[in-house]
């Protein structure tokens, strides 16, 4: 099993270290961290900081889609919970205040929430596509942010919201410490308990799960309320960072990041078997990567193309048959699937 | 022999874990129709899929018209002139019945394709079969019948010399397998050799000319259907055994004590379109054989007591106390388990280990929240491993990676794991090698010594009438009969009963 697992990521982590030889190299100051008044500064800890909204939603992403499903909807979910929060805050006496912004966050969070489950609903209970089904969402969502805000791209000045992306506990940036909490809350959730087991039993094989007793629709429907919830929170610090409920650009696109993030991370999106130290890779891969574009000057038109190569090699890597092709140039390792499929295909 | 359009000889085709045929000989003659026939298992679909170029054969030689052939694919076997129509309609339904049928064979004039004459065309070739079917209506206002016509009727397009019918008819009223028969005879007058697999032995006499059965991937024989009467016929399908079995001895006629309440009692219970109302009861320590042909509705009425799938008419209640049993969830509460007779689809979580695929029964019982902890699925993976013998004794492989007798024992050590009052088995012995099998009868013998209730569907109907106490027989799905096996039930008895034509 540890063998697997290491197989399975150790190209990932490759492509980590080498974006980030690649940085250090074009600018040696890309690996220095500065203490200030007991607060990290410098490119990594930028890179951590801003990775915690991706991190969040690709979490969520990796356990929906082992149940052989997707959630497109999450960056709309994004636009709504920001909405939803500055509104509340704006719209109070005391914006400034702890009460007001913990309502705001509570409140948002807690309707993220039911738009995932409304999600779930429609996947579980009803068998609804969930490509279909989060598609509804992605496309309505945006609109419902918009109706929150009346139109307009709310903004507000609260130092405790501004806390949550700007702010420092134990020299880290706040945002950070909020990703690496979910990080530990959700493998916690699905390690020790039985969810992450029965998740890839419903993905790998729906039917006989079905047969063996296991409660696959409520899995599924729980996981994305789950996806749900943590895109409310993507949405929260995402608005924090800009300070302003952005319907229109909030979590713009992040849905495809998070599906891109999972799948660097060696989750197939076939379902079935998921890794979230994958998954997290898999994010930090994304935001280094956007991170070396902007500092190599190249134009923010231009990104996706970088985005696309990296993709490129990181799945060919990952591909049984580049894999076994690679394997005829080196030793060949076991694999006895690809090994059984080959030997028939050959004594035709 | 140089007069058969099809020589198949020797073929054998492995897949991890099972020998799916294992030296078969095959042959077509131009102009007839050809059945074949064996239970789901028997190797049928494989040696289809060999013929048509879907898999490659391990060994063996395949020659079509005197050529020796080999298929790298589907392509392959279409040059050789070799067509198969499929139970779901492979057309396009948007197209029109022409366009379908003259589909990469158009008539071309100057103007690109000259759609007049390619429907004048299509109009000729189903005409020739006896069709009257508008070549210009678009396929979708069809039935699925006529589709599976018109699909057939483009192997006249492109001149095939073989006409693979699989299971074409099993979704056919009266009336439209008629019109079928009789585009198949049309085909044959033309020379056509027809490989046509249909589970009802009725519509095999009717056409066919010859018969070739299977049974566990290998050849048993090939006759001319007026040779061989419908008891040999289902005898030579069902099987019988061999000798090594019956030291395993007979359990039939240990004593059953009915006095108490049944562990399961169903009475009426049916499905609309899948099973007629039955009546069936269970009691601890007892095995209920359930005999029949494939399609005969014995997996039905597993899978509605089980609730896999669910009944819309009778009552079922456990312990003399009436149950809901809607879903899988509620059976499980009750304590019964069910093993499908798909192992593959619908038993195997192939991705997951030995360990994890032991103990999912027992994790989807306890819910999500309370994981088996690992020492608790260390101690259960041990004892059934143990117990039951399975092989590689490595928790941790994939299960995909075992054979298909040991796969079966991961199955039912899940199941055993969960304590079941009752224990339903769809063919736990199909498809696995000799050892396992027996290991696996030994096993059945053992859990109703131990007061465990079972109900046992095979294909074998010796393993039946051997292990069961009472045999309960199906045809056309329907219970027909019920048999106490105190006073030794012959298995001839059994296909006496089976071939019986007519209502029962």
């Amino acid at each position: 099993m540890s063998t697997i697992f290491r197989h399975r990521l150790v190209w990932p982590i490759g492509a980590l270290l080498a974006l980030i030889v690649l940085n250090t190299i074009s600018r040696p100051s890309f690996l220095s961290i500065t203490v200030k008044d007991g607060e990290l500064y410098g490119s990594l800890i930028d890179i951590l900081r801003n990775s915690a909204p991706l991190m969040l939603i690709a979490l969520g992403m990796a356990l929906v889609i082992a149940t052989r499903g997707i959630d497109l909807s999450v960056g709309a979910q994004m636009a709504i919970s920001g909405a939803v929060a500055l509104t509340i805050i704006s719209g109070s006496g005391s914006p400034g205040s702890l009460g007001t912004v913990s309502t705001a966050i509570l409140t948002a969070v807690v309707i993220s929430l039911l738009f995932g489950l409304w999600n779930g609903f429609l996947v579980a209970v009803l068998g609804i596509q969930p490509i279909i089904a989060t598609l509804v969402l992605m496309l309505a969502g945006r609109g419902i942010a918009l109706l929150i805000t009346g139109g307009f791209i709310t903004t507000i000045t609260s130092a405790p919201y501004a806390y949550i992306s700007q702010g420092y506990v134990f020299g880290l940036p706040f945002a950070f410490i909020v990703s690496v909490g979910a990080i530990i809350v959700i493998s916690l959730l699905v390690r020790r308990t039985a969810l992450g087991v029965l998740t890839e039993s419903v993905g790998i094989n729906p039917s006989a799960s079905r047969l063996a007793g296991v409660r696959s629709r409520g899995i599924v429907w729980s996981l994305y309320g789950l996806s749900g919830l943590l895109a409310g929170i993507a949405g929260i610090l995402y608005s924090s960072n800009i300070m302003a409920a952005d319907a229109n650009n909030a979590g713009l696109n992040i849905e495809l990041d998070a599906i891109l993030a999972v799948v660097l991370g060696g989750t197939s999106l076939a379902g079935g078997k998921f890794t979230l130290a994958g998954t997290v890779i898999g994010v930090f891969i994304l935001q280094t990567l956007t991170s070396t574009i902007t500092f190599l000057g190249v134009p923010p038109a231009v990104t996706p193309v970088f985005k696309a190569a990296v993709v490129i090699i990181v799945c060919l890597s990952q591909s049984r048959r580049v894999r076994a092709w690679l394997g005829r140039l080196r030793p060949p390792q076991p694999r006895i699937a690809a090994r059984t499929a080959e030997t028939e295909r050959s004594a035709a | 022999m140089t007069d058969n359009v099809v020589e198949m000889r020797d073929i054998s085709i492995s897949f991890p874990g099972v020998k799916a045929l294992d030296q078969v000989d095959f042959t077509l003659r131009p102009g007839e129709i050809h059945s074949l026939l064996g239970e789901n298992g028997a190797g049928k679909s494989t040696l289809i899929k060999a013929l048509t170029g879907v898999y490659p054969i391990d060994s063996g030689r395949i020659a079509v018209g005197g050529e020796p052939r080999t298929f790298a694919g589907t392509a392959d076997a279409q040059d050789a002139g070799i067509a198969t129509v499929y139970q779901e309609v492979n057309l396009c339904t948007n197209l029109s019945v022409g366009e379908n049928v003259m589909l990469g064979n158009e008539k071309r004039g100057p103007f690109g394709v000259d759609w007049r004459t390619t429907h004048k065309e299509a109009s000729r070739f189903l005409g020739e079969l006896g069709l009257d079917i508008d070549p210009r209506s678009p396929l979708s206002s069809h039935s699925l019948a006529v589709q599976q016509l018109v699909a057939i009727s483009r192997a006249v397009v492109v001149d095939c010399k073989v006409l693979v019918l699989d299971e074409p008819t099993s979704s056919l009223d009266r009336f439209e397998v008629e019109q079928l028969f009789a585009v198949m005879r049309a085909l044959r007058d033309r020379g056509v050799a027809i490989l046509f697999v249909s589970h009802f032995l009725d519509q095999i006499y009717e056409i066919s000319d010859r018969l070739t059965v299977l049974r566990n991937g290998r050849l048993i024989g090939e006759h001319a259907i007026e040779e061989i009467s419908r008891t040999e016929l289902i005898a030579a399908m069902l099987g019988r055994e061999l000798a090594e079995f019956e030291s395993i001895g007979r359990s039939a006629d240990r004593q059953v004590d009915r006095a108490g309440a049944p562990v399961l009692s169903a009475s009426l219970v049916g499905r609309k379109g899948s099973i007629e109302p039955f009546d069936l009861e269970v009691y601890d320590g007892e095995v209920v054989g359930i005999a029949g042909l494939l399609g005969s509705g014995r997996t039905e009425l597993a899978r509605l007591i089980y609730g896999a799938d669910r009944a819309d008419q009778g009552r079922v209640s456990v312990r003399g106390s009436t149950a809901r049993l809607t879903s899988p969830r509620h059976a499980v509460e009750q304590r019964i388990a069910f093993s499908s007779e798909d192992r593959r689809e619908e038993g195997i979580i192939a991705d997951l280990t030995v360990a994890e695929n032991l103990v999912l029964g027992v994790q989807a019982k306890r819910g999500w929240l309370r994981r088996v902890t690992k020492a608790e699925q260390a101690r259960i993976v041990e004892q059934y491993m143990e117990s039951l013998g399975i092989r590689p004794a490595n928790p941790n492989a994939l299960i995909r990676n075992l054979s298909g007798g040991n796969q079966q024992k991961v199955l039912l050590a899940r199941w055993l794991a969960t304590d079941p009052q009752l224990l339903i088995l769809d063919e736990p012995t199909r498809g696995i090698d000799i050892g396992a099998k027996a290991e696996i009868q030994r096993l059945i013998v053992e859990l109703a010594s131990g007061g465990l209730a079972l109900i046992f569907i095979s294909s074998e109907l010796d393993e039946v009438v051997r292990l069961s106490q009472r045999v309960v027989v199906m045809r056309d799905r329907r219970k027909i009969a019920e048999l106490d096996n105190e006073s030794h039930v012959d298995v001839d008895d059994i296909v006496a009963l089976i071939a019986k034509e007519g209502a029962a």
